[in-house]
């Protein structure tokens, strides 16, 4: 008898990756100024970095909120104490005044529809469970970000279905896509309890445009029972026209409050992960118009609720609406220079990107630099990168991209410099590539290559021999 | 539209356990404000120790502030999402856990992995040791929230083994073999058997001999051992016949190679909700020898990390060793008082408690004051306690009992006064049922 679960023993939680592996890499070898200039330059990793000068100083003028105290008195036992699963109510009160803020208060939202959940990790899971059973199935644009294949399928038992976008529109959402990706999951039997969307888009680092927004309105509404989540984790991100235009607007704008119908399929995830760059704060949250789903979701938040410590802290922060207005205007100062950098010096090595408004990443053609339109030379393409160039870069396969030769490249994780140094790096690769294709001279290169598939082979043999040790 | 988890009451939330809290906070008891409230005495919170933490709190505003040797570390914390946890703070908790249990066994950082709450930390291990369908045989009478935690989103099964007052609740071989028939008998494979030590309700340890029993079983069926020891901390009573043995100690001393099946399948929990009184930071763990499981439950608690300020905080609480040796001392002294205190009360209403060395509540016999030795009649006896005595206290059939008339009564959630009001009302209560019962019974004397 098999003693572990499958979930224990499969490789379902989509680790394996290449997103991953790069990572892996990075850290056996990583780029520091002063102790390793040489290497590898984490550009996978979609943090933001850039303004925790502005909440450090926050911080630093309100002592008393991270001394657990309340107009100078301690209320270390309230906070100690309180883990009621529908969380601390001016935190909830102070979030969601946040997002409204976030979306120019063309939208309010109620506190009372707010589920808090440790990150928004737990917030999408949370959603599977509350609407799909398993073996059912939601339809993903492409390129997604590769955590979804753990965080939705993973221990839920949901699977997705693509809905390939393609470079040719900018990788927008088409009527035709969404159709075929619906007729695709029928083909394999499975039954689509919905769509989601992650608007700003990762990888994309793009706004959804109010024509995609409508078509996935006009899409679910013909479709009973189908529902449609909108992770808008990056939208404090967006630094650029057009400017953001979340879900809940498009509802607000063509449906009355009593069209329970559409309002009830509707939900939108958040975290402070992105735009506050807290991550390891762990604060997610579900939004939701739909009672039940609410109170599910409620009850299940209570594997994975936000300390009172944390919410104590950033209700605090968030009330300080001063400081919040101050907040998004600088920090979206900084990533659109920071995204002006990395584009101009992407443009030097003669490497476009999508044009993006929002994210902490650029999605980058480097279809140029390919051996052949296929995913194998993308693979050659990207271990080069890792390997050579020494920088750490995301490639579109693990985004389920369907086209070669697209990387995700992020902006906001490291300072200035590194950001410079990464594109001098690139700038020689690229230049060493067209200078070795001109010249012929494959040698070189052949061994590089040599070196690489020894590499490849050492790697894939260990996931074997793991795979082995896993049981039957 | 929904799934079939979020409609239908398979979270188990609509038990009597959960209802007796909901006419609390309809009628909350509050010395000033409303002092005929309900008095809560249902809810398993360490409440008496918080002055201690709050003295080191003052004494070590730098760490609150995120500040390491005056440098801060907000940014770090910010970033800090590895689900390995923080190395600081999982060196703090292994060391904290070695000495806390006597020094006897020498926990490792790399056998730990960080959950929010033994609450993410029990669902976790159910879903890397059972497929949907499978299950756990669990010693009733066993905590509520377990029906939701363990079978709700995983689809595991719960097989009861019921255990007897004529023995004080211990388990013996031959209760863990009926559960096991019974499991056979309803098709269910059985994967493992989950205890919680010391126990929630009994507020009793496990002895040696009940661990053992435990071991055997488990290598005999070839299953595991899921070990809550989230009260580990709370052992008030420590004689040579009653202290604390973890599920761990006892799985070393099965030193030779025949046990090296059962190392890999017994898994401990633990949280520092109860003996710290932290159930708001929400930090919890696993415990394993398991590779796989640790590797596993490690990346699954990706949906259920400990938030990184509060990982720093505890750190730097935990490690400081010589504050911490005072509070679980002082923290103990001030649990068994309170118990003494729950105890003497219940006894001075002619009511007595299952012998208990540990935990925030007693087991309480209250079957003489049942109407019938049925669980309707203990029903109606809860219901008058919630409404006309006014203590929320908890019913033996939330937590599975077999046998009706019991009651978990928890001590260390209220004030002294409050828990004195308890007792005075409980009195009442009871001179009350026995002055109309002997009039009856007289009655009855009389017509014969």
């Amino acid at each position: 008898m098999r003693l572990l679960s499958t979930k224990a023993t499969c490789n379902s939680h989509g680790q394996d990756s290449s997103y991953f592996l790069g990572w892996q890499e990075y850290e056996k070898n990583p780029y520091d100024e002063i102790l390793n200039p040489k290497g590898i330059i984490q550009m996978g990793l979609a943090e933001n970095q850039l303004s925790f000068d502005l909440l450090e100083s926050w911080l630093a003028k309100n002592p008393d909120v991270s001394g657990f105290k309340r107009d100078g008195k301690s209320i270390l036992r309230e906070l100690a104490l309180f883990q009621d699963y529908h969380g601390l109510s001016s935190f909830k009160e102070a979030m969601v005044d946040f997002m409204a803020e976030i979306r120019g208060n063309r939208v309010t939202f109620d506190p009372d529809h707010m589920v808090l959940t440790a990150g928004s990790t737990s917030a999408n899971e949370t959603l599977m469970f509350c609407l799909a059973e398993k073996g059912d199935a939601f339809l993903l644009p492409t390129p997604y970000y590769p955590g979804f294949d753990r965080d939705l399928k993973w221990r839920t038992g949901v699977e997705i279905v693509p809905i390939h976008c393609s470079s040719d529109n900018n990788f927008q959402i088409t009527e035709s896509a969404l159709e075929q990706a619906y007729e695709e999951a029928q083909n394999l039997n499975l039954n689509v309890k919905g769509i989601l969307v992650t608007n700003p888009s990762n990888p994309l680092g793009t706004t959804l445009s109010l024509e995609e927004l409508n078509l996935l309105v006009d899409f679910i509404s013909g479709h009973k029972n189908m529902h449609l989540i909108s992770d808008e984790i990056y939208s404090g991100t967006v630094f650029n026209s057009p400017g953001f235009v979340s879900v809940m607007e498009v509802l607000n704008n063509r449906f009355s409050d009593a069209d329970e119908a559409i309002w009830d399929r509707v939900h939108v995830v958040y975290s402070l992960s992105k735009d506050l760059g807290l991550p390891g704060f762990r604060v997610g949250c579900i939004y939701s118009e739909n009672d039940t789903v609410v109170a599910a979701a409620t009850k299940m938040s209570s594997f994975g609720l936000v300390s009172s410590q944390t919410q104590y802290l950033l209700s605090a922060m968030l009330e300080d609406k001063k400081f919040t207005r101050k907040y998004l205007v600088e920090n979206q100062k900084r990533l659109r220079r920071r995204q002006k950098m990395l584009v101009s010096g992407l443009e030097k090595s003669g490497i476009k990107c999508l044009e993006s408004n929002a994210g902490l990443f650029c999605w980058v053609d480097m279809r140029h630099l390919l051996k052949s339109n296929t995913f194998e030379a993308e693979m050659d393409l990207w271990k080069r990168i890792v390997y050579d160039v020494k920088l750490n870069i995301s490639p579109g396969s693990s985004c389920h991209c369907s086209e070669p030769g697209w990387f995700r490249v992020c902006f906001a994780n490291m300072s200035e410099q590194t950001l410079k140094l990464a594109m001098k790096r690139l700038k020689s690769f690229v230049a060493e590539l067209s200078s070795s294709s001109d010249n012929g001279d494959n040698k070189a290169h052949q061994s590089k290559r040599k070196s690489l598939t020894k590499w490849v082979f050492r790697l894939s043999s260990r996931d074997h021999r793991q795979r082995d040790q896993e049981e039957r | 539209m929904l799934s079939r988890k979020a409609s239908k009451d398979s979270h188990g939330q609509d038990s009597s356990y959960f209802q007796g809290w909901q006419e609390y906070e309809k009628n909350p008891y509050h010395p000033i404000q409303n002092p005929m409230g309900i008095i809560q005495m249902g809810l398993a919170e360490n409440q008496l120790s918080f002055d201690l933490l709050e003295s080191w709190l003052r004494r070590n505003s730098n760490t609150m502030a995120l500040k390491k040797d005056g440098v801060s570390a907000f940014k770090d914390l910010a970033l800090f999402q590895d689900y390995h946890g923080l190395p600081a703070f999982k060196e703090a908790l292994v060391n904290f856990m070695t000495s806390m249990r006597g020094n006897k066994i020498k926990y490792s950082s790399d056998k730990l992995v960080l959950t929010a709450g033994a609450t993410a930390a029990n669902e976790i291990l159910m879903f890397c040791l059972t497929d949907p369908g499978q299950a756990f045989i669990l010693p009733t009478p066993y905590y509520p929230g377990f029906d939701r935690d363990l079978k709700w989103r995983t689809g595991a099964e719960i097989i009861p083994m019921h255990c007897s007052s004529s023995n004080g609740f211990r388990i013996t071989r031959c209760a863990l073999e009926q559960a096991y028939q019974l499991g056979q008998e309803l098709n269910l494979k059985i994967k493992g058997v989950l205890v919680t030590n010391p126990s929630n309700p009994l507020g009793t340890t496990m002895t040696k001999t009940e661990l053992n029993h435990l071991l055997d079983f488990a290598i005999d069926k070839n299953i595991h051992i899921v070990s809550d020891e989230i009260y580990s901390g709370t052992v008030f009573d420590s004689s040579s016949t009653t202290s604390f043995t973890s599920i761990m100690e006892v799985l070393n001393e099965r030193n030779n190679n025949n046990y090296n099946n059962i190392r890999n399948h017994v898994h401990m929990v633990y949280s520092l909700s109860k003996d710290l009184g932290l159930p708001g930071f929400r930090v919890g763990m696993i415990y394993s020898n398991n590779e796989k499981v640790i590797a596993a439950a490690t990346k699954m608690s990706s949906f259920a990390l400990v938030s990184s300020q509060t990982q720093f905080l505890l750190s730097n609480l935990l490690s400081d060793a010589k504050f911490i040796k005072k509070y679980m001392v002082e923290n103990q002294r001030r649990l068994k008082r309170r118990k003494d205190m729950l105890v003497r009360g219940l006894r001075k209403a002619g009511i007595s408690c299952l012998r208990s060395n540990a935990g925030l509540f007693c087991w309480v016999d209250m079957r003489h004051l049942l109407s019938s030795d049925s669980f309707e009649a203990e029903k109606e006896l809860w219901k008058r306690i919630v409404c006309e005595v006014g203590l929320n206290i908890s019913p033996g059939s939330s937590c599975h009992c077999s046998q009706p008339g019991w009651f978990r009564i928890c001590f260390a959630n209220i004030s002294e006064d409050a828990l004195h009001l308890a007792m005075h009302r409980m009195k009442a209560f009871t001179n009350s049922i026995f002055s109309v019962r002997l009039p009856i019974i007289m009655m009855r004397k009389k017509s014969f």
